[in-house]
């Protein structure tokens, strides 16, 4: 809702890429207000936003998903993008609607993003089919850890420049910043780069957008899932002997490695899919399922709760690589952080009157949305008390011959 | 005389490659063993129940490719064309664009009613191009959408439309350590419908043949290439021709049906296994000696290796339930004819207790995820509700509870 990023990338290297046609823009931007998103942009902009979708959609033979891609913490993405949400759930019903939020950190510099994140959680929680959560803060992490790698200069460790998982040739040049950005970026964009590439390429086990959502989401409110990405870079040395790639299947598991600041490892998993790209065969998947699972907690009625898919074609620069993908009670605390700083602001009423200022707004908003993150709290809270406890199996069916 | 095979899904397709190539490779294998007149017969044999002929000499296969994803069909006739020995039809393949996502209910009560019509069309028209069709066989997986739901879907649909056509389904069992996570409920749904519908159910554990792999193969990476190979070996060497009981210069006429008839006495029992020796990487090959007797034995092992026996061939009456007879229970099929590359090679069929323990471990994985409802919400999107859960559930409880009693 406002003109600089948009016409940043119409500027840049990848300018050719979008359609005039496909853009939406305004002058004054939503002012940081989930409210200012949703109900005002929203209705403004609903018809103009449909025609486009359906013109678009027109152009496919058989559409499958759409990809939301934004934050929660400002206006317009987190305000405007769970207004499409709905519109798309409305249009389009059985079209899937993978969204990838960008989660607010700790030290944000936006004071009422816990509003806009709890407003736009509860559109999330009934209206998307799947949501990748990714946080700053563990974004940032992974950047540092890869300039350290590539700056050690410890013998054996150079790297192969273009297999960064944070290259950004195509990107835009910016200024020295604070946060490097771009680079972050570069990561969602190849964790979607990943996530697509068994439907783009061929492979001896595939697997399409629809399988994730069937195997990955056991309970519809349960459709959030912690991602990771592994390996970050590929180290110029050619030899690969096979420790290397079961590092990889360790690196996945490991927190570091997580694109939100959770713990997978020491929760328990509902569900888990792993996503291997390159030159790997189900013999390695299957050792390294063997190795990991023992030091994994997996809920009592999925006990071997895996997914996996094996893709021929590797990304660029990598001989192989690996996705994983967790249906995993890590996330709660996520979500308990974002209660509590929600009702820290709450409790003060503080910044409510710009919400409550716009049209069809009213607190009763504000209560249903942290009375939703709340039930989805105590879901997962549901799922924890079972960890560790002893598994009974439920008594079979009795057969009279 | 003439089976077509209909391929379903992923798993179906790539496999369903891999045996014809084997049985295509057999037929050109100038190793034989046997006299050129006895090769001749038996290489017709072969194309006659396998390919037909085209005018450019080149065998075409009868089978049907169906995939709700184009990936995999456009590379499995891409791979056949190019082998330069034999091909699929032209018109021979159905695929859409969507694919079932793992969902076994998308596959049976979407795509099935939707593809309904175009799919029996097109057998239609290849089983018009024969004087006599003999049976089906369907090559499935159990855990994924397409093979398992619209899988079941159409043997019911053939079982309905070619009343007098025998049904054999190649169904191949998930690893133990899942591929896809719901394939418990998939496998499931699948056995409980094939069991109404079809003849016999010729079972490949994915775990099985990975052991053969590793173990006896001494494969150290190991792909689904060579574990579908190994299937397709095992396949291949139960459908070439082999001597009919009247005359034993004369090759069968009717193997699927002859075998059905022999392993399926009852209605109850239909699920079959598989057993083949030897197995072995291609260099040990050169350095081995076989006999028969060594052979059988050990066939003979593998299929009461569970139990504690005495010695007593394949004709001891202990190895069979009192209600058979051993001769009406065992039959033994011979040709004098090598098969790829082994110069003495032995297989077994037999329709026993092996399979109860997979079946029963994955009954109880399926209860338990559906004792807490979980995922079931996926399938009752899509019409099948939890009495279809259930009724499931008794058919295959029922079915163990069968051979439990044997």
């Amino acid at each position: 809702m406002e003109e600089g990023v948009v016409n940043e990338i119409l500027q840049g290297p990848l300018k050719d890429i979008f359609d005039s046609k496909q853009l939406i823009t305004n002058v004054s931007g939503s002012g940081n207000n989930w409210a200012v998103g949703y109900k005002v942009f929203g209705s403004q902009y609903q018809d103009q936003i449909v025609e486009k979708l359906r013109q678009t959609a027109e152009h496919c033979d058989c559409l499958q998903c759409f990809f939301i891609i934004h934050s929660m913490g400002g206006g317009t993405g987190s305000g405007l993008g769970t207004f499409i949400l709905n519109v798309l759930e409305d249009e389009f019903p059985e079209v899937y609607r993978f969204v990838t939020s960008v989660f607010p950190s700790g030290e944000d510099d936006v004071i009422t993003s816990p509003y806009n994140s709890v407003l736009a959680m509860k559109e999330l929680n009934e209206h998307a089919d799947c949501v990748l959560p990714i946080e700053n803060e563990s974004l940032f992490d992974i950047v540092s850890k890869i300039n350290q790698m590539v700056t050690s200069g410890k013998p054996g460790t150079t790297v192969k420049p273009e297999s960064l998982v944070t290259l950004n040739e195509g990107g835009i040049k910016k200024k020295l910043q604070e946060k490097p950005f771009d680079t972050m970026n570069n990561i969602v964009g190849n964790l979607l780069l990943n996530l697509t590439s068994s439907a783009r390429f061929e492979g001896s086990l595939n697997m399409d957008l629809n399988e994730i959502t069937m195997n990955l989401v056991p309970f519809p409110q349960l459709h959030y899932l912690v991602s990771s990405l592994t390996p970050l870079c590929t180290l110029a040395d050619v030899n690969i002997p096979p420790r290397r790639l079961d590092q990889m299947f360790s690196d996945a598991f490991s927190k570091d490695h997580q694109l939100i600041q959770a713990d997978p490892k020491h929760s328990l998993y509902l569900a888990c899919a792993l996503l291997v790209r390159g030159n790997v065969q189900i013999s390695d998947l299957r050792r390294n399922i063997e190795r990991l699972k023992s030091s994994l907690h997996f809920v009592s009625w999925n006990q071997e709760g895996w997914k996996t898919s094996l893709c021929s074609v590797p990304p660029v620069g990598h001989s192989h690589s690996l996705l994983a993908l967790a249906n995993n009670t890590c996330i709660k605390p996520t979500f308990i952080e974002l209660k509590k700083r929600f009702t820290r602001l709450y409790k003060k009423k503080a910044h409510l009157h710009h919400y409550l200022q716009v049209d069809g707004m009213e607190e009763s908003c504000f209560t249903e949305a942290v009375s939703s993150l709340s039930s989805l709290i105590e879901s997962y809270n549901e799922l924890d008390v079972t960890k560790g406890l002893p598994v009974h199996d439920p008594l079979r069916l009795n057969i009279v011959i | 005389m003439s089976i077509v095979t209909v391929q379903l899904g992923q798993c179906g397709n790539q496999i369903g490659y891999e045996v014809f190539d084997t049985i295509c490779r057999d037929l050109h294998n100038t190793q034989g063993f046997c006299c050129k007149r006895e090769n001749e017969v038996y290489q017709a044999s072969c194309k006659e129940h396998f390919f037909n002929e085209e005018k450019s000499g080149v065998p075409i296969a009868r089978a049907l490719l169906i995939d709700m994803e184009p990936k995999v069909i456009s590379q499995t006739l891409l791979k056949a064309a190019h082998s330069g020995r034999w091909k699929y039809g032209q018109h021979s393949h159905f695929c859409q664009k969507q694919g079932s996502g793992n969902n076994w209910a998308y596959g049976y009560s979407v795509h099935g009613p939707k593809h309904e019509e175009s799919i029996m069309n097109l057998i239609q028209k290849e089983v018009e191009k024969y004087d006599s069709l003999r049976g089906f066989s369907t090559i499935m997986s159990m855990a994924g959408g397409t093979g398992s739901g619209l899988g079941a879907f159409l043997t019911q649909n053939l079982r309905d439309a070619y009343p007098n056509s025998f049904i054999i389904n190649q169904i191949i069992w998930p690893y133990g350590t899942g591929e896809v996570i719901v394939q418990n409920y998939n496998s499931v749904l699948t056995l409980s419908h094939l069991y109404r519908s079809s003849d016999a159910l010729l079972v490949h554990e994915n775990d099985v043949v990975h052991k053969i792999c590793a173990k006896l193969m001494n494969i150290k990476q190991i792909s689904f290439r060579d574990v579908n190979q190994v299937i397709a070996h095992q396949l291949g060497s139960v459908f070439q021709p082999t001597y009919s009981p009247e005359d034993s210069c004369q090759y069968r006429r009717n193997p699927l049906g002859d075998l059905m008839a022999s392993l399926v006495p009852h209605p109850e029992f239909k699920m079959l296994g598989l057993r083949n020796i030897p197995q072995m990487s291609e260099n040990s090959l050169a350095y081995t000696t076989f006999a028969w007797t060594g052979l059988l034995k050990h066939l003979r092992q593998m299929l009461i290796s569970n139990a504690k026996m005495e010695e007593g061939g394949f004709k001891d009456p202990a190895l069979y339930t009192s209600w058979l007879q051993p001769s009406d229970a065992f039959s033994e099929w011979r040709t004098h004819r090598a098969f790829n590359k082994y110069e003495k090679l032995a297989a077994l069929v037999s329709n026993s207790q092996f399979l109860l323990k997979p079946l029963d471990t994955i009954i109880g994985k399926a209860w338990n995820m559906f004792a807490s409802k979980a995922y079931v919400h996926q399938y009752t999107k899509f019409g099948i509700e939890e009495e279809d859960f259930l009724d499931s559930f008794t058919v295959l409880e029922q079915v163990v509870a069968s051979y439990c009693n044997l």
